[in-house]
């Protein structure tokens, strides 16, 4: 790096750290008593220190003096990539597979709930994912399918004793007629304004949820709500709940992977790169983009009907907009319409805060941080789907 | 009628107010398309300066009056540097790309402010030192307090000023020349940069002038205050017609009087939910809103 390069880089973290200092002390410092500093400071140091230490790495990597760390590593990285390119994929899916039945059995209690987490955001992540990753419309208010879904469940099981199995299908039916509801009047509108619109009809959902007594029993929720029941045997442990949403996962992933190679993925791909263009070439854009918001609402209607089930109550505070914040940094994070990616970005977002408990009140600071990051570093994500072209748009 | 009365009273103060957060989203739209997802906690920020401002400066013994004046400046003066620092690390290096990552930056952006103002300022209401702006006028059973006075008016002097700035001023016509086309004004010595920094400013000062207000209004502030406001003066600055200043008024006025009647006549519980159903039937019916002009539906 020339030292022009290096001076400018120094020159604009100084900048940006005296910048940070300016809108940090007012929040922290001003008290009625009068001035303080010693807060301020401790954040402040602790965020000068790691600035200027990635700024140092950064400089050290572009000099190339960590080539002789980086090649050992960097080699050793092409052999992962060539084995895992070489084995088949069946193996490799095979194993996962096997780690995730096997999961339950060498665990306690506490791994379980967090595995199930986990693959209830996976399904969320993944529907979310034929929305804006596939299709390419950015939906801020999917939560309210997960609502949905859950609602139903509760409120069916509750109110006619239909069983899980049976609510399973009804929740994800009515999650996509919901989202053919917020879909049609919506999805001729461009991107952006399809994204605060989406916002506003979560928002609408969860008032709804929240203030609809004779329905819903309003904030307080609903509890009791019966666990899923096969043939007699009663899914009490967490460990056979796992399972069940295991087997909801795995559907999710085999049919969102199918959708994606098949005629209707290659049309959604083809309406986000462009849309003029795909209409143009016969793609009925409008009925696709339909279609994308309603499986992507039946994935979430599934895995609220299983959320319920399992937490045996549901409240409309579950639904709210962070929510759905939450499950789209997911998809950022791993990557937009990459299945791998996504699972990726979920076990990263849900499984390594329970790692760094005591950091909880980070975690939404953390969340957001990372998606504003990607998009500057690595809009693809950590594992970038195969298929995907430069928008029309980016060339302007 | 005199129910009636009060209720268009409290709306012209509440749209005022939306109508001062509809700015931002309005300018920043007209210049570069794209939805500023942070614009909401710029003014939950002014909110919060304000009252630790006017917290801090009534300690010291300064005249009510005083106090809520300076620290309006200084909370506008907060927020429109924090508005530089985020265009700066999170929209400017996307100028180029895809509109969907310039989005999703501008909501992790707003996800991290809102959550930075959480850890600094505590999940707690916070309570505004009401006292400041106690009393009023009242006729019968209508009533308005000094502190809604206050509110319209100060509104309408920043409305002013603004139209002065944007039309009266270099900066403004740079602006205007800047939102027409970026290429063209670049090419006869515009610096888009700057103007556009200038515009996120300019925007977030207004946000924190009505955060300010709100808490005067509501008695408190909230760190996710900035959520609900902001999408309703989206929908303003929608139902207006976007990139269009004065139309940002209008619906500004508007949604406000639909609140506050939906919640004196219909149903109170209910009153988020008007705003979303006229930025729905706003968006379908007439895209353009109601003094629409910039819309380009070309783009995707």
């Amino acid at each position: 790096m020339t030292i022009r390069g290096s001076k400018k880089l120094w020159t604009g973290c100084a900048v940006g750290l005296v910048w940070f200092l300016i809108l940090l002390w007012p929040m922290l410092g001003i008290k009625p008593e009068g001035f303080e500093f010693a807060a301020t400071f401790q954040v402040f140091g602790y965020v000068a220190v790691a600035a200027v230490f990635v700024l140092f790495f950064y400089q050290v990597k572009e000099a190339g003096y960590l080539d002789a760390a980086g090649k050992p590593i960097q080699s050793a990285a092409g052999l992962i990539q060539r084995a895992y390119a070489k084995t088949p994929t069946w193996v490799l899916l095979g194993a996962t597979l096997a780690v995730a039945i096997v999961f339950p059995l060498v665990t306690g209690r506490y791994a379980h709930d967090v595995a199930i987490s986990v693959l209830i955001y996976i399904c969320l992540g993944l529907g979310l994912n034929v929305v804006v990753g596939l299709a390419g419309l950015l939906d801020l208010g999917y939560i309210a399918f997960y609502g949905v879904g859950a609602y139903t469940y509760a409120l069916l099981s509750l109110n006619f004793g239909f069983s899980f199995w049976l609510c399973l299908p009804i929740a994800g039916l009515l999650a996509a007629i919901a989202g053919c509801i917020i879909g049609y009047p919506t999805l001729r509108m461009r991107g952006d304004y399809l994204a605060i619109v989406t916002l506003g009809f979560g928002e609408i959902v969860r008032l709804i949820l929240n203030n609809w007594m004779a329905l819903t029993n309003g904030p307080n929720g609903i509890l009791g709500i019966p666990r899923p029941e096969l043939f007699g045997f009663d899914f009490r442990s967490l460990a056979s709940l796992y399972y069940v949403i295991l087997a909801i996962a795995v559907v999710t992933v085999l049919s969102v992977y199918r959708l994606n190679y098949s005629r209707i993925g290659r049309a959604w791909e083809a309406i986000r790169e462009d849309e003029t263009a795909a209409e143009l070439m016969g793609v009925n854009t409008f009925l696709l983009k339909l279609l994308a918001y309603a499986m992507g609402a039946t994935f979430a209607g599934f895995a609220g009907a299983f959320f319920a089930a399992r937490m045996r109550f549901v409240g409309p505070e579950s639904f709210s907009f962070l929510e759905s914040a939450m499950v789209l940094s997911m998809v950022v994070l791993g990557g937009m319409g990459s299945i791998p990616g996504v699972i990726l970005g979920v076990l990263a977002l849900v499984a390594l805060p329970e790692v760094f408990r005591e950091f909880e009140l980070y975690r939404m600071l953390v969340f957001g941080g990372v998606m504003t990051l990607m998009m500057l570093v690595r809009p693809a994500g950590i594992w970038p789907a195969k298929r995907v072209g430069r928008r029309s748009e980016e060339m302007e | 009628m005199e129910f009636f009365i009060q209720q268009l009273i409290n709306g012209i103060t509440l749209g005022g107010v939306y109508a001062l957060i509809a700015l931002g989203y309005t300018m920043v739209y007209g210049i570069i398309q794209l939805i500023n997802f942070a614009h909401g906690e710029f003014f939950a920020a002014g909110g919060y300066m304000g009252v630790i401002l006017i917290s801090y400066l009534s300690a010291q013994g300064l005249h009510p009056y005083a106090c809520l004046a300076i620290s309006l400046v200084l909370a506008m003066g907060y927020c429109a540097l924090l508005a530089m620092a985020v265009e700066q690390l999170a929209y400017k290096p996307l100028r180029q790309a895809s509109r969907l990552a310039a989005l999703l930056s501008a909501l992790g952006m707003s996800i991290f402010l809102q959550n930075g103002l959480m850890l600094t300022q505590g999940v707690y209401d916070k309570a505004y030192p009401t006292e400041i702006t106690s009393g009023g006028l009242s006729w019968g059973l209508v009533s308005v307090s000094y502190m809604q006075m206050f509110i319209v008016a100060l509104t309408a002097g920043l409305l002013l000023g603004l139209n002065l700035l944007v039309f009266k001023t270099r900066i403004g016509r740079a602006m205007r020349a800047t939102a027409q086309d970026k290429v063209m004004s670049a090419l006869v010595g515009i610096n888009s940069n700057r103007i556009i920094a200038i515009t996120f400013a300019i925007g977030a000062a207004l946000a924190a002038a009505a955060g300010i207000m709100v808490g005067l209004y509501y008695g408190s502030v909230n760190y996710s205050m900035g959520f609900v406001p902001g999408i309703k003066a989206f929908a303003a600055a929608v139902l207006g017609g976007i990139g269009n200043i004065t139309g940002a008024l209008v619906g500004g006025l508007i949604i406000g009087m639909v609140e506050v009647f939906a919640a004196g006549y219909v149903s109170g519980e209910y009153k988020d939910v008007f705003a979303f159903v006229i930025l729905i039937a706003v968006l379908y019916f007439k895209p353009t809103g109601i003094m629409g002009e910039n819309v380009d539906d070309t783009r995707v």
